[in-house]
């Protein structure tokens, strides 16, 4: 007898939505569990559902709109988008998060729409983030996200998996942005391209739920259409009293079979930083030190979380922002907001010179919030660098760790956040 | 059997670049978005594709980053017959066929800029009219080539009421 193989996170999931034993290669009809659109992306999924001569959604309390990408809205246009969302909402009863509320990345795991062993869909590249609480999540286009509104189904092929296990410890100053910018620029922006990721080892496990979603958040970045990693007791606790669904924690099988397995040690991992224009320019921060830069910006659906604006904080209290440098803080929600309010993280960050913008997007993709001006240099916790992708083709966009960006501002030019430690 | 001349532009071609993102809320009508196609990479792109029709020729990687659909969309509107790529990101990839953009892997190296190319979707066959070329591509899984054949994913829902593969 022929031994079969054992099942990835991604198999696993995708099998169990299906009804069926799905494969690598594969192409399946599955049930999803939550679908989201973003205000760039919902209303031409409103369009292609008008389109398809459907009313409603397939289910209200499993379809969220999220108005974070332009909001407030800055121009006449948008607003109209936004009123096309707003009154889809009130005509569907899918759940409408409007401005303020945050990241869409930040609200769909925050208030409880996913769980462990989930499969979900949102037309936005970045859904891939909820990877990191187990949740087989992935971006599609708007035809998609209607289609999955419309019937609570959608078509996926089944991808193969590789498996990424980061050993060794974090040296201190070093941060989970680090470990994946790492990894883009070791296997480059096409690197897992149709392929799932699993993130594993024993630096992950130590990782905290926010740090680990750094990492499947820029799972897209090399290609990969999930970021997966294992629920523990962690992820657990994190979902408690969010969701009244009951988390179902897949794991791969030990005999999984994987399309590539790369081994980082994380003792070899310092700051990184990704220089324009491509997420896989990637140097350590020495080659860098030392340009000057006229913006910072600590926020996204990347690094826009607690921890990261502690992380700020603990380096820019006592200190100012240099005063060339303009500093944009856009928490990734409002409940994010109101936590580092709480503990003192915004006071010290505003006292320090930062320019605190509305929860959401804030200026990571250039529709409003802080377009830079011609040849200025950024520096961004964000999970893009593409030439005008913050809004103006003749900028430069470097990207690194939320230490990274604290340490840099204050010297107006990036800058190792080793020297800032303790 | 799409017919057209070849646009070539090379690897690695992201969504902001396809259509960048600050255009993204300045209007929800494709037709004016499309103006904008490939600016970044090619101002005169439109200029370029629209009368006669184009096929867009790329190396690696094309379409990498967001999950924007205007990106397949304002290459419709422009008059972008299909594209050829080396690889596609996968979202694109997808973007493309439900919005029922001919999207083709294979090798692209010996296509030049200009020439004439003619492709067989069923056949699985690029021919290169101006060098006298066929180039052969493994053709789309089933349950794509359907999307496509109904003219994408809208057209699918409303001819089957929903998925029918
Ligand atoms: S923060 Fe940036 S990357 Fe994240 S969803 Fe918003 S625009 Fe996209």
């Amino acid at each position: 007898m022929v031994a079969i193989p054992g099942k990835t996170i991604a198999e696993k999931i995708l099998s169990a939505h299906a009804g069926a034993d799905a494969r690598a290669g594969d192409i399946v009809v599955a049930d999803v569990d939550f679908v989201m659109g973003q205000d760039g992306t919902s209303p031409l999924a409103i369009r292609a559902l008008e389109r398809m001569g459907v009313e409603g959604v397939f289910d209200p309390k499993k379809v969220a709109l999220v108005i974070d990408h332009s909001a407030p809205s800055p121009l006449e246009g948008v607003s109209a988008l936004h009123t096309v969302m707003r009154e889809f909402g009130k005509r569907t009863g899918a759940i409408v998060y409007d401005i303020g509320c945050g990241v869409c990345h930040q609200l769909i795991p925050e208030n409880g729409h996913v769980v462990p062993g989930d499969l979900m869909v949102g037309c936005d590249s970045h859904t891939c983030t909820y990877g990191a609480l187990n949740v087989f999540s992935t971006g599609v286009g708007s035809t998609d996200g209607a289609a999955a509104m419309a019937s609570g189904k959608l078509w996926f092929k089944v991808p193969e998996t590789m498996r990424v296990t980061y050993t060794g410890e974090l040296s201190p100053g070093v941060y989970s942005k680090d470990l994946v910018l790492y990894l883009a620029g070791l296997i480059g922006a096409d690197g897992a391209t149709y392929m799932a990721i699993e993130f594993d080892g024993p630096v992950i496990e130590a990782l905290s739920v926010d740090a680990r979603m750094t990492i499947s958040n820029m799972a897209i970045e090399v290609g990969a259409k999930a970021g997966l990693m294992r629920a523990d007791a962690k992820t657990l606790a994190w979902h408690e009293g969010r969701s009244e669904r009951r988390p179902n924690p897949v794991d791969p099988d030990p005999d999984a079979r994987y399309a590539r397995e790369i081994e980082i040690d994380a003792k070899r991992v310092g700051p990184q930083v990704a220089k324009p224009h491509s997420v896989d320019n990637v140097s350590p921060i020495e080659e860098v030190e030392g340009t000057p830069i006229q913006q910072g910006v600590l926020g996204t659906c990347t690094n826009g979380r607690l921890e990261d604006l502690a992380i700020a904080a603990s380096i820019l209290a006592g200190r100012r922002v240099h005063p060339d440098v303009r500093f944009i803080v856009a928490p990734a929600s409002r409940r994010v907001l109101l936590d580092a309010i709480e503990a003192g993280y915004i006071q010290t960050l505003v006292e320090a010179g930062a320019a605190l913008v509305t929860p959401g997007c804030g200026p990571c993709v250039g529709t409003h919030n802080g377009v830079p001006s011609d040849g200025e240099n950024v520096i961004s916790t964000a999970n893009r660098n593409f030439k005008g992708r913050m809004g103006n083709s003749n900028a430069f966009i470097y990207l690194g760790s939320p230490a990274t960006v604290a340490a840099s501002v204050i010297e107006g030019k990036i800058t190792d956040p080793r020297k800032y430690l303790g | 059997m799409i017919r057209a001349r070849a646009f070539k532009y090379g690897d690695d071609i992201n969504t902001d670049y396809i259509i960048s993102g600050k255009y993204k809320f300045k209007s929800a009508d494709m037709e004016a978005m499309a103006v904008h196609a490939m600016e970044d990479l090619d101002p005169e792109y439109y200029a370029k594709v629209k009368p006669a029709g184009g096929i867009l020729v790329a190396g690696k990687n094309f379409g990498m980053g967001s999950s924007r659909e205007q990106a397949p969309l304002v290459l419709i509107h422009s008059n972008t017959k299909a594209v050829l790529a080396k690889s596609f990101a996968r979202i694109f990839f997808r973007n493309a066929i439900n919005t029922g953009l001919p999207v083709v892997e294979c090798d692209t190296d010996r296509i030049d800029d200009g020439d004439e190319l003619e492709i067989d979707l069923e056949g699985g066959v690029v021919r290169n009219l101006t060098k006298g070329t066929e180039i052969p591509f493994a053709p789309l899984p089933p349950v794509m080539a359907q999307l496509l054949a109904d003219g994408g994913l809208v057209e699918h829902f409303k001819k089957h009421g929903g998925f029918a593969v």
